[in-house]
């Protein structure tokens, strides 16, 4: 997964499960988009309901007029007036705003050090479990540091995470220094020739400054052993958040400069349009996709696969199934 | 929380009653904003366009139009709709004459069941409740282990799941050994699941037919964006829903889930969750929530704990001080104090309409209780005379005062002139009118708003 962006297999597998998934939506993006279909002119009721399209996934108020201010000169200057061509030309800019973003993971230090953060219950501790899992597959050998020392029962659940994957793990008492912990997973690591370190954390809300503090901490402890590290710093958000994912992942980067979002629960019904705003507004691209509970439902994020998903029945998009 | 959808609001209200009158279209283009400050704070956009076209009808018809004070009747209205969309009144857990009481814990992965639980737990305790937790999540890696330690540490009885027994009969097994163990409330923990996985949906539907339940909560977190509301839907239709506890509050969610539950599935917020700490759950109070929505602040919570802990006729007679200008340091000094015994400042500051944003944007910059202790020492080191007219602080008297407060020469400079900014801003406002009566304390409420707190002549470094 470092080298080729999307493997064509996992490519095709991915967009067929997130097609078919997102399609279940009876009232999502989907149907409210086709449902502009029907409308013969480019009105101001087409754009307005696109503009509900567009928020009903998330996208927000701000960000979707922007695409829509977009959309419109487009459809003046091009001289469009069919609904379906100016749906093909918004999936078009939306594409373009996650474009030429490099969403492979930098995983080639030995040890690799990935940190994943995030707010309470966003699926850190399962991504973990899975990425180890993905990296395994790939012969690498994985050692994870269980920091979440807050929650209960967190590092059992990690324990049985990584036993699944066959990762090693360094783990403390409860409520110990999170600092300490991953402290001795890197030297461990260094001293096992571990090729990648994947660093669970605990949940915490970006508006608890002690808290970002703490990670902060852990940060500099691990540059301490590792001063190029982390390699990678991923901030886990869940798609069912609406616009206060912008705000978690504006704290975040600002506190720890993230590089990259993992957008886990795509398996439901949200469509976690707030990833847009994101990568306009900060730049950080979305790397992974979790798709499910499963040690297998993890993705590399596939930004074409993901708007042909949610287009799925518009224009030259293929039809899911 | 609420925050940015009450800054917004109220960006609509002032223009909306800073004119004599309003024509419709005044009323149309208010409403816009109104909706898209809904939607800018995840209220579900369906929930968003029924909500503006009820307030529209109200505002258009019933002589509003023509009212003398047309904004504020318009404000008034919204604030009804609020309430209302918040869903009208409190609701307390259902408590059966015949126990045990069985609260089932529902919503998707993630949302909070497992804490709400023992949350839960403990206000039935509070409330004089025996209560029992039932681990029903065999789905999620170490789930049971999590809600036996808060069980533990609680002290609080938890089934646990033994053998490959699947949920409903956990559940089953719970409700007996909370008999054996003379338990009167049964709270069922289970995995979190999608509302679209037919398999597991089914497995909540086969605990309902195992064991009676008398009050299912959907957890629901605070964060949700517009899939909230089919969520709510889904589970509502599939497993019925009773009321919703609404997690994760303590961050800065804009709220739109809970805006958008009572209109989806007409049920109401019973609990809020506030905090990653057990003890963290506050009865969910609509009118309140409403008020604040609004960006009147919590002004009812912030004046009950004002009563308990300040002379009221005392805290008027140093608001007047204050914006006449008149505001010596020995008043400032008695402010502090009262401050301090109400609690932590950034508690105080967040009760007060965009306090909360003042504390944000202070950041870190927010005075410490050290920092104003600090202050109190610089001031009591005065004299009297100094201290109503701080102008004949020159050098060799900040030296003095710097000694004797244990200080520095710099920390004194910062708030003398700290505190004569703030006596020039306060003039300023003051001069606007008077502060008697409540609408007097609720405009300098208001003015205070726009103040910061560096501004305020506190030693921050
Ligand atoms: N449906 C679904 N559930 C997920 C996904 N990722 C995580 N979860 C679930 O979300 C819940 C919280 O995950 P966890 O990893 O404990 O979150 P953490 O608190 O951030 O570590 C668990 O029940 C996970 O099984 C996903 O991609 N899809
Ligand atoms: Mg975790």
């Amino acid at each position: 997964m470092t080298e080729e962006a999307v493997p064509e297999p996992h490519r095709e597998a991915w967009w067929r499960r997130m097609s078919g998934r997102l399609g279940r939506a009876s009232a999502g993006f989907g149907a409210l988009i086709r449902s502009t279909l029907l409308r013969r002119k480019l009105d101001d009721e087409f754009y307005d309901d696109l503009l509900e399209a567009l928020i009903a996934a998330d996208c927000g108020v701000a960000t979707s007029e922007a695409l829509l201010e977009r959309l419109r000169a487009r459809v003046r200057a091009e001289h469009i007036h069919e609904p379906e061509r100016a749906l093909l030309a918004l999936k078009e800019e939306m594409l373009r705003v996650f474009a030429t973003r490099d969403r492979r993971l930098r995983l080639d230090a030995r040890p690799a050090v990935v940190v994943m953060v995030g707010v309470n219950g966003s699926g850190k501790t399962t991504t973990i479990g899975k990425l180890a899992h993905r990296l395994r597959g790939e012969g690498r050998s994985c050692l994870v540091a269980a920091a979440d020392t807050f929650r209960a029962a967190a590092v059992d659940q990690m324990r049985i995470w990584a036993a699944r994957s066959g990762a090693d793990v360094v783990a403390h008492q409860p409520g110990g220094d999170p600092g300490a912990v991953v402290f001795d997973a890197l030297q461990a690591a260094v001293a096992r020739r571990s090729d990648c370190v994947l660093v669970d954390t605990a949940g915490r809300l970006h508006t608890k400054t002690n808290l970002m503090a703490e990670l902060v901490k852990v940060r500099n402890v691990i540059r301490r052993v590792i001063p190029e590290a982390p390699h990678e710093t991923l901030l886990v958000i869940e798609a069912p958040t609406g616009m206060n994912a912008i705000a978690q992942a504006r704290v975040f980067h600002e506190a720890l400069a993230l590089t990259g979002i993992v957008l886990t629960k795509l398996d439901g019904t949200s469509k976690g349009g707030t990833v847009l705003a994101i990568e306009e507004e900060l730049g950080v691209p979305v790397k992974l996709v979790g798709l499910g509970e499963g040690i297998d439902d993890l993705n590399v994020f596939d930004p074409g696969a993901y708007l042909d998903a949610l287009f799925a029945g518009v224009g030259e998009a293929p039809q899911p199934e | 929380m609420f925050d940015t959808l009450s800054d917004r609001l109220s960006t609509v209200f002032r223009s909306l009653s800073g004119r004599g009158r309003l024509s419709r279209d005044d009323v149309e283009t208010g409403m816009r904003e109104v909706r898209l400050a809904l939607l800018e704070a995840d209220v579900n956009f369906k929930v968003a366009r029924a909500f503006v076209d009820r307030v529209k009808e109200r505002c258009l018809g019933a002589d509003v139009l023509e009212s003398l004070t047309p904004g504020q009747q318009i404000v008034k209205i919204v604030n009804d709709e609020l309430v209302a969309l918040l869903g009208g009144e409190q609701r307390r857990l259902r408590y059966q004459s015949q126990p045990p009481t069985v609260i089932l814990l529902v919503g998707l992965q993630g949302s909070g069941k497992t804490t709400t639980c023992a949350k839960l737990a403990l206000a039935t305790r509070r409330e004089g409740h025996r209560p029992l937790m039932v681990a029903a999540d065999t789905h999620r890696p170490a789930a049971p282990e999590q809600l036996e330690r808060l069980g533990k540490d609680n002290q609080i009885p938890v089934a646990m799941p033994d053998g490959k027994r699947k949920p409903p009969e956990l559940c089953r097994r719970g409700l007996e050994e909370a008999r054996r163990l003379n338990c009167d409330v049964v709270i069922l923990d289970t995995a979190g699941r999608l509302q679209i996985d037919p398999v597991m949906i089914a497995e909540l539907k086969q605990i309902r037919t195992r064991v009676t339940i008398h009050d299912t909560l959907l957890v629901v977190d605070a964060m949700t964006g517009q899939e909230a509301v089919n969520v709510a839907r889904a589970f509502d239709e599939e497993v019925g829903v009773d009321g919703v506890v609404l997690t994760k509050l303590d961050g800065d969610a804009r709220g739109g889930a809970a805006l958008s539950m009572k209109e989806a599935i007409g049920k109401p917020i019973v609990y809020t969750g506030v905090g990653e700490k057990v003890s963290e759950l506050e009865p969910f109070q609509p009118e309140r929530m409403a008020s604040r929505i609004l960006g009147m602040g919590d002004v009812l919570t912030l004046v009950e704990r004002a009563q308990a802990h300040i002379d009221q006729k005392q805290a008027e007679a140093a608001a007047q001080k204050l914006l006449s200008g008149r505001f010596t340091m020995d008043d400032w000094v008695e402010q502090m104090r009262q401050l301090r015994s109400m609690g932590p400042l950034e508690g105080i500051l967040g009760m007060l309409p965009g306090g909360r944003q003042m504390v944000r944007q202070a950041g870190a910059a927010m005075p410490t209780e050290k920092d104003l202790s600090r202050l109190e020492a610089i001031v009591l080191s005065m004299t009297p005379q100094e201290r109503s007219h701080p102008e004949v602080l020159k050098g060799s008297r900040r030296r003095r005062i710097a000694l004797g407060s244990g200080t520095t020469v710099a920390d004194v400079n910062r708030l003398l002139k700290g505190f004569d900014q703030m006596q020039t801003m306060m003039k300023a406002l003051g001069g606007r009118g008077g502060v008697k009566g409540v609408r007097g304390r609720a405009r300098m409420l208001r003015q205070l708003q726009g103040l910061d707190p560096s501004q305020l002549g506190l030693p921050v470094r």
